[in-house]
């Protein structure tokens, strides 16, 4: 079994930052590794597609609850 | 074709040739660069700017932005406050031009819904609540993205700013139309605020 991956909290705040944020998130992971991440910014699921889009990462799986955005991407780039 | 094969002068011809198509390719409008041109000063415009340049260095992009006009005094350190200038002495009319259009970043007017300043500090309030960085913060996320800014030098010298009076950001230089023309010649969206 793989270790467990930890979530980045990108909760209460909103655009452009949990995009800012996710970038330095990125930065410090290996290439190929897997991560996870939450945030509540409405626009974050559509913004999110678009910057796997655009930087080369792929989102692996993304799921909506509670006003909440769960992703796991890994970092291909 | 097989004539031209043996030539000797084959080697030079097809080096030329890559010359001169690198010499194109690199005049080509590339989808990873952000120009902006920053006309205005109000809060709402430079937040609306701000958060594209953020957005855009943080998705990979490389992003110049160019304040010319009502945008300059934005610039201002926000240490100067309203006091119109630095500490060495300046003409008056410099001075007043200083007085006039305060530097600072989170106390600037909103283009619209301003009401004195009653919607400004409505507004903030909200931002605050709501996690919405302030033009501020937004300002410092850039200098770390590595947003480049450019100070129209004409605009500078017509608002009576001084090299002095510019804030501290990493990446700042002053320059002029050229500048922006070769910046926006070099990326595929350029955008007027």
């Amino acid at each position: 079994m793989s270790d467990p991956i930890q979530t980045h909290d990108l909760t209460g705040i909103r655009c452009p930052l949990p995009i800012v944020k996710l970038n330095q998130i990125i930065a410090a992971a290996a290439l190929g590794e897997e991560l996870l991440v939450a945030a509540d910014d409405p626009a974050f699921a559509p913004d999110v597609r678009a910057w796997c889009r655009r930087t080369g990462h792929e989102l692996i799986e993304l799921d909506q609850q509670d006003g909440v955005t769960s992703v796991r991407l890994r970092r291909s780039a | 074709m097989t004539q031209s094969l043996k030539s000797p002068d084959l080697l030079q011809t097809l080096a030329d040739r890559v010359d001169e198509l690198e010499k194109r390719l690199a005049g080509t409008p590339s989808s990873d660069r952000l120009c902006l041109m920053v006309y205005s000063g109000e809060l709402d415009r430079l937040m609306a700017a701000f958060t594209m340049a953020t957005g855009a260095a943080a998705s990979g992009m490389s992003v110049s932005m160019f304040f010319t006009f009502w945008g300059t005094p934005a610039l201002k350190s926000p240490a100067l406050k309203s006091s119109g200038g630095s500490a060495t002495k300046k003409p008056f009319m410099d001075r007043l031009m200083g007085l006039m259009l305060p530097g600072g970043f989170d106390n600037r007017k909103l283009s619209k819904l301003d009401f004195l300043g009653f919607g400004r500090r409505m507004m903030q309030h909200r931002m605050k609540r709501m996690g919405i960085a302030s033009l501020s913060e937004l300002v410092t996320l850039a200098g770390q993205l590595g947003v480049q800014l450019t100070v129209c030098e004409m605009s500078m010298s017509l608002m009576g700013i001084s090299q002095d009076d510019l804030l501290e950001y990493p990446h700042l230089t002053i320059a002029g139309a050229a500048t922006f023309v070769d910046d926006a010649s070099r990326a595929a969206t350029t955008l007027f605020i």
